[in-house]
């Protein structure tokens, strides 16, 4: 098996510093005879280092949006460039090395594989990454001091609180060292204090200048945000940076 | 490609232990489809060896030649005359028959009184030269033998018997070198019959009957008229050439076309070796086939099972693909899991087969005609290989089609449903 081995680019190598350049893209599900277009021509920019919420009422096109940038999903119409990289035209397999190498993903339902322990959930990208056992091992347990699991790494997903969780699943997000964390809701299946523990590490993997995009219908997660895009009925309504 | 192992093997490993009962149940299938497959194709290998073994019986490479009638008209000579050779046309075949290592004659009383002690029974009497030990298998139990050639040129009185003829007359007691009555005449017994499988015969079995020197015969019985002529070709190949042979030196002495079948026809035991061993490989592939579907019912479990986990980690696959897995490591530990639960199932199956066939050849088979041909189950090689070709290529498939469909998972999807 062998992929373009590209020198990862971290978003530096692109001529322009940004990390995704969404134009024009649009999306249309064809669910049988009811055609659904769900984004109807997207412009999108996000530089390195930026924290972008995404807000919008349900049903507008939030949950789309992010399965494009993540490239778990491809664009109808539009071009898409991630870190400098066009995205269109590339098979399933190129799509999910984009995916390991470019994106980390939280969900809000944590989606953390039940059988394995915290430590081998934070393993997995690097195992599909091509990351030797040794190097996988010391960089998961890393990221899971970082997210100050560090005594917790034996631990499976059942024997550990829903803040826990999803701790364990942004240090997996962060495995790979990816250009974007993307996260869906990261917040809505947390209690205050949890959701408020996970916000703090958001906000923390900010400062250290990853680029995060957040869909949120969460106003506090919201407005820790240094930008606010809402999407309504399948545009981009209103794009606002909040001033420092 | 040694990575996309080493991460499949990775996955499969850390695979959760799904239902065990199910997946128990499962390999079970499995295991009762490879004894059913093993235990049909090992007793059809039992057969087909005991039935190779009772036609060797009565002789190999012989053919059995009867008198006949002739039904071409030839050299001005009308249809319908009998051809009835006799004994001193014996040494004339001999003379032509290249191709055969042997030639002899037969003469036959079909029921002559053999009584010893207070004892009389009506049995069958064969005149043969002395040649027809080793050619039609007739070896003795230890402490007799056939008769010789001394026997046969000086006409002595000695008679071979049949084992089961022997106890019918003799009892617990050892005949040999006792004297017993052929037609009132005394005889000597200086053999009996060593028990042998017998398939094929043209009076009788050997085990029923007695065989005496055929000059003896001759002598006694006041005939010259072969019953029977027996040759035995030097290889199986020559045994074409030995026909072709025979036909045309009868057919110069006694004036026939050589082409009447009528009178040439006989019985060939290499081409019918030859029938039977085609009958016996339809027979086993009926078996296999039997066997194949019960092992196929198995697979079709196997790949049950694997669908349905496939269901139950639909969204773990959507997670995997999220985080960069390739199609084939997401197919991989499937196809895995599925030649893992048939091969367990397929070694458990021929390990109780095994011990099953080990079991069957223990029942004491000796004197029990259907047994000797059916409870002798033989494992081979062959057996072996196609049973594990099979198993291998059941358990690919039950492992491939539910694969495919954790492959065409689409993680957008799954990833949306809470």
């Amino acid at each position: 098996m062998n992929w373009p081995l590209k020198k990862k680019t971290n978003g530096d190598g692109t001529s322009n510093g940004h990390i995704i350049e969404m134009l024009g893209i649009t999306k249309v599900y064809n669910t049988g005879k009811i055609k659904v277009e769900a984004l109807k021509g997207i412009e999108l920019v996000v530089d390195k280092g930026e924290f972008v919420a995404v807000v919008g009422p349900s049903g507008s096109g939030k949950s789309t949006l992010l399965n494009l940038i993540g490239c778990l999903d491809t664009p109808t119409g539009g071009s898409y460039m991630i870190g400098g990289e066009a995205v269109a035209g590339l098979d399933r397999d190129a799509l999910a090395d984009v995916r390991n190498r470019r994106v980390g993903f939280v969900f809000q339902n944590f989606n953390l594989l039940p059988q394995l322990t915290a430590l081998e959930n934070v393993e997995l990208p690097m195992l599909f990454g091509g990351v030797g056992r040794r190097e996988r091992r010391r960089r998961a347990v890393e990221h899971l001091e970082r997210v100050r699991l560090g005594d917790r790494v034996e631990h499976r997903p059942t024997e550990l609180s829903g803040g826990q969780m999803q701790r364990v699943a942004i240090a997996r997000a962060l495995a790979m060292e990816p250009d974007i964390v993307l996260a869906d809701e990261p917040t809505g299946n947390l209690d205050t204090g949890s959701g408020s523990d996970v916000m703090s590490l958001l906000s923390e993997l900010w400062g250290q200048g990853r680029t995060l995009v957040v869909v949120t219908h969460d106003q506090t997660l919201a407005k820790r945000a240094g930008r606010i895009v809402e999407i309504r009925d399948g545009l981009v309504v209103t794009d606002r940076r909040a001033v420092a | 490609m040694g990575r996309d192992l080493a991460v499949i093997a990775t996955l499969f490993l850390k695979a959760s232990s799904l239902q065990r009962k199910r997946a128990m149940l499962t390999v079970a299938a499995i295991a009762w489809g490879t004894v059913a497959i093993v235990m049909l194709l090992a007793f059809g290998e039992g057969l087909r060896h005991q039935l190779m073994k009772g036609q060797r019986g009565m002789g190999e490479n012989i053919a059995v030649w009867w008198p006949g009638e002739t039904s071409k008209v030839w050299e001005g000579l009308p249809e319908g005359r009998p051809v009835r050779p006799i004994l001193d046309d014996i040494g004339y075949l001999r003379g032509r028959i290249t191709a055969a290592s042997g030639v002899i004659g037969e003469l036959t009383s079909w029921s002559s009184s053999l009584s010893w002690g207070t004892t009389t029974i009506t049995g069958r009497v064969t005149g043969a030269n002395w040649e027809y030990g080793e050619m039609r298998h007739h070896f003795a139990q230890a402490g007799g033998r056939f008769f010789n050639a001394n026997d046969e040129r000086e006409k002595r009185r000695v008679i071979f018997l049949g084992d089961e003829l022997a106890k019918d007359t003799f009892g617990e007691a050892d005949p040999v070198g006792e004297t017993m009555f052929v037609d009132r005449i005394p005889y000597l017994v200086i053999g009996v019959l060593e028990h042998k499988m017998q398939m094929g015969t043209y009076k009788g079995p050997d085990a029923n009957g007695s065989v005496i020197p055929i000059t003896t015969f001759s002598a006694q019985f006041g005939t010259q008229r072969l019953n029977n002529i027996v040759f035995k070709a030097r290889t199986a190949e020559d045994m074409p050439l030995a026909r072709q042979q025979f036909n045309e030196a009868l057919a110069a002495k006694y004036r026939f076309d050589p082409t009447d079948e009528q009178v040439t026809g006989l019985w060939d035991t290499v081409e019918f070796g030859k029938v039977m061993a085609k009958i016996m490989i339809g027979l086993q592939a009926f078996l296999g086939i039997i066997g194949g579907l019960t092992l196929l019912v198995g697979g079709i479990g196997v790949a049950n099972i694997m669908y349905a986990v496939v269901k139950e980690k639909t969204r773990e696959i959507g997670v995997q693909m999220a985080v960069g897995a390739h199609r084939g490591w997401i197919t991989g530990p499937f196809v895995l899991q599925g030649m893992t639960y048939t091969l367990l199932g397929g070694a458990f199956g021929l390990l109780i087969a095994v011990i099953l066939i080990m079991l069957v050849r223990l029942v004491p088979v000796e004197g029990n005609q259907a047994l000797e041909f059916l409870g002798k189950p033989t494992l081979s090689v062959e057996i072996a290989v196609a049973t594990a070709a099979l198993l291998g290529f059941i358990g690919i498939i039950a492992g491939y089609f539910p694969a495919r469909r954790a492959a065409s998972v689409d993680p957008a999807e799954t990833l949306r449903y809470e």
